[in-house]
């Protein structure tokens, strides 16, 4: 009876911890890609700026900037949570993984934190102290900050994906190749991934709001009318070339993740029962986890052949097949709990159509943006619905990234680190119900307040133009050398 | 014990160390803003002397928190696990705190008092539950044999915490006064020095009662009496000489001073703590020790080498944005950066 109520406890710790992770950890990753993604396209434009000379160029970096800063600010403060939460919620698998984890997370801070707080800082405050090569230089480092943030933070998440140089020793998981950690295969497709990804969220951002500022200002001046459009057709091209390569390094992911992960493959495509030769693809259906059928089913033959291998003949593994083989690998119980080595299946299977159905259509809205902007014929400004169009396209890229993660960080259940410790294992054990239950309901008010905050000083910023925000910025700083006066 | 085990104990020293003396007076400037700012102009003021540092300077407290996790992944364990609550309300602050910079700066004026307000409390709650955290800590807490903590309410806060508490936010706080009175120019520079002059009494007050509680309700005293006495000394002896600049109109040697105070408590906490990482306050066989928290020693060779070439080239680019912003602030710039 005790026993129960403990298991049942104990179990509820895990919920609430794991959903904890989840709240914390999407809502986080709205503003990292939105950050690196439209520091990048500042970058650019600023270096348009330094390499033109043309003034406009240097309006469209300082109001694009701005919500770049914006962002930037939550993305900061919520990346604390997450450092602190590994500690908070997940002390075991701190324990059993710190050795090798915790160096990732430390090196984050060291090379890349330090490099983009402080270059955020210089580039924010001295457009009219230094010269212009030398803040251009400033805001390359905030990128390459955010890029080796990213490289740290994924080799982390890789290694709980595809664990290597390691060795399981006093009772824990030791670092014994660095090297590897760095050189492992699913850091390369994830890092390509999520960065070409971050890029396309920035520029599909940015496109899209300046495609409402065009919606909401019936009369604009030239200059103004200029840098909208110049930023709209840079923010398509930029679409174009970041849509096509996230869609290309997912297709690598996904081959790599057939034979690598098979379970969450098989997951994404709501395959309970391996197939033949000339394996079908289900376009859409619904999983009965229960029955292991998927009713409602659209198929197209041979396709996941093709889409599994790039060719027309070979079978993909089903999910019952991969249960079997895991169960006589890793057993049917571990530290007295029953495994379940199935993944949520719906969820995995539409997080994946969502994902590539945006992804797609990023792709494809770029391409008729960039033929209906081209420098002959600009019809697009004309359509208003084309605007609209390019406008909700702002929101495509927070639920394609969402998506993402989902089915990464899902199909890794029932393990923290794969086939090696599992999420009921990594728990913090002497943290109450209560305690959890608190800092949810807090993060979650929190978060809520920062989301509706930001999109109001981002909607009121919008009512700024480019050209007006440029008047503000002719006031010259009034400081003096406190070394002057003696302080020393 | 190894060389690499003691060395990492005291790079962690060292991380603690810059954070206090950097995002410090960040805190200290953070409530300085309700408290020394008459307007709105005067606050923006207070406010530009942190604006293109503070984030750097919080880095500090996220690296010595990576730092712990990746060199003593038990210490950080046992230590976040258990002060789960309080860590929760560091969090709150230094988010309202961090968002406050951006968000202000962006508000139309009558909602910025929200976010002074947002900035004060945030600045207050971080310094203060950090203080209540390391001195509960080195008072020991209920620390069972696999490490975990289970406190009471009791456990948390007490005399010596609480006490500990309110110096380590009085000691921002000044810290942050002498920054602001070496970083300002006209009223608010003179303001600032004035109230730090006052304050450095009742900081003298609280030092005391904080070194009396020390040695009565640690093993400090017992455990290493001389380096005890003499961060005890440095602490006293730092905070009067930072008094004494402020009456002599040194700015700079006040603000170094007074940050000399902060990195000597850290000093006192680690220092005390050797061997230990943490204390356990029902049997000293499960004290956390250095030798058994720690990473393998492979994992501590990677880290050293990353940190031996990364730290000075840190240290390098903060010295030269403090270089690039060196002058001081008289009015708040239109248009520029917050």
């Amino acid at each position: 009876m005790l026993v129960g109520i403990m298991g049942a406890l104990k179990m509820n710790i895990v919920s609430l911890a794991r959903f904890q992770f989840a709240m914390t950890t999407i809502f986080h990753f709205f503003f990292v890609p939105f950050s690196i993604g439209t520091v990048f396209v500042v970058a650019i434009m600023e270096s348009m700026y330094v390499h033109t000379g043309k003034p406009e160029y240097k309006k469209m970096t300082r109001f694009w900037g701005n919500v770049f800063l914006l962002s930037f600010a939550v993305g900061v403060v919520t990346g604390i949570i997450q450092e602190f939460q590994f500690g908070m919620n997940w002390s075991d698998y701190s324990r059993f993984m710190g050795d090798i984890f915790g160096a990732p997370l430390a090196f984050e801070a060291l090379l890349s934190f330090f490099i983009e707080s402080t270059f955020i800082g210089l580039w924010m405050f001295t457009w009219n102290k230094v010269g212009k090569k030398l803040h251009l230089f400033f805001i390359w480092m905030v990128a390459f900050g955010t890029v080796t943030s990213a490289v740290w933070i994924l080799t982390a998440n890789s290694f709980m994906q595809h664990p290597t140089g390691f060795a399981i020793r006093n009772g824990r998981a030791e670092m014994v190749n660095f090297g590897a950690l760095l050189t492992n295969k699913q850091l390369m497709f994830e890092f390509g991934h999520v960065i070409l990804g971050a890029i396309l969220t920035g520029a599909t951002i940015i496109t899209g709001l300046a495609a409402f500022q065009l919606l909401k200002k019936r009369t604009l001046s030239d200059v103004n009318k200029t840098i909208y459009h110049k930023t709209i057709r840079l923010g398509l091209t930029l679409m174009l070339i970041f849509s096509l390569g996230s869609i290309g390094m997912g297709d690598m992911q996904m081959q790599y993740l057939v034979h690598e992960q098979p379970m969450k493959f098989a997951a994404t495509e709501a395959l309970y029962k391996t197939t033949g030769e000339r394996a079908p693809w289900t376009m859409i259906g619904f999983a009965n986890i229960k029955t292991h059928e998927v009713k409602g089913k659209i198929e197209i033959p041979g396709m996941l052949s093709i889409l599994s291998y790039h060719k027309p003949t070979g079978a993909v593994k089903g999910m019952e097949e991969v249960n079997v083989e895991m169960e006589k690998k890793y057993g049917t119980h571990i530290d007295g709990h029953k495994m379940n080595y199935y993944v949520p299946v719906n969820t995995l299977f539409w997080s994946f159509r969502f994902m590539a159905g945006f992804g797609a259509l990023m792709a494809l809205v770029s391409i008729v943006g960039l033929v209906m902007t081209r420098k002959k014929k600009q019809t697009l400004y004309n359509h208003r619905w084309c605007l609209w169009v390019l406008g909700l396209m702002t929101f495509t890229p927070f639920i394609a990234n969402t998506c993402g993660w989902l089915i990464t960080e899902l199909g890794r259940a029932p393990w923290t680190v794969y086939g090696l410790f599992t999420i009921a294992q990594s728990v913090s054990p002497n943290v109450s119900v209560a305690s959890l239950l608190t800092s949810n309901i807090v993060y979650f008010c929190l978060f809520t307040g920062l989301a509706i905050i930001l999109i109001g000083l981002i909607v009121r910023f919008l009512h700024n133009d480019p050209e007006e925000l440029a008047m503000q910025g002719q006031a010259s700083d009034k400081e003096t050398d406190p070394f002057a006066k003696g302080a020393f | 014990m190894s060389f690499l085990q003691i060395l990492w104990f005291i790079l962690i020293g060292v991380l603690f160390s810059g954070f206090f003396f950097l995002d410090g007076f960040d805190y200290g400037v953070g409530m300085a803003v309700k408290t020394l700012g008459h307007n709105e102009k005067e606050r923006s003021q207070i406010i530009q002397t942190i604006g293109p540092v503070w984030d750097g300077n919080e880095v500090w407290l996220i690296t010595a928190g990576g730092a712990m996790f990746a060199s003593f992944p038990y210490w950080y364990a046992s230590l976040f696990s258990g002060y789960y609550l309080i860590l929760l309300l560091i969090l709150v602050g230094l988010i309202i705190r961090g968002v406050s910079f951006e968000f202000r700066a962006q508000s139309p004026e009558p909602r910025k008092p929200f976010w002074d307000n947002a900035m004060a409390i945030g600045s207050f709650i971080a310094p203060f539950f950090l203080g209540v955290m390391f001195i509960s800590m080195i008072k020991g807490m209920p620390l069972d044999a696999h490490g975990d903590m289970t406190a009471h309410f009791f456990d948390y806060f007490n005399w010596f915490s609480i006490v500990g508490g309110i110096a380590l936010t009085l000691l921002t706080y000044l810290h942050g006064l002498n920054y602001i009175a070496l970083k300002t120019k006209g009223v608010i520079s003179d303001r600032a020095q004035n109230y730090s002059k006052a304050l450095y009494w009742v900081l003298y007050v609280g030092e005391v009662i904080f070194a009396l509680l020390l040695l009565f309700q640690t093993d400090f005293l017992h455990v290493h009496p001389i380096l005890t006495l003499l961060c005890l000394v440095l602490i006293v002896g730092f905070s009067v000489a930072g008094h004494v600049a402020n009456f002599t109109n040194k700015q700079g040697y006040a603000f170094t001073f007074s940050g000399l105070t902060l990195v000597s408590l850290v000093a006192l906490i680690f220092c005390g703590l050797f061997p230990r990482v943490m204390i356990s306050s029902i049997s000293s066989k499960y004290d956390l020790m250095i030798q058994s928290a720690s990473s393998s020693n492979y994992t501590l060779i990677v880290m050293t080498i990353a940190t031996v070439i990364l730290v000075p080239c840190i240290l390098a680019y903060t010295i030269w944005s403090y270089w690039i912003f060196r002058k001081r602030i008289e009015m708040p710039a239109i248009g520029e950066g917050y």
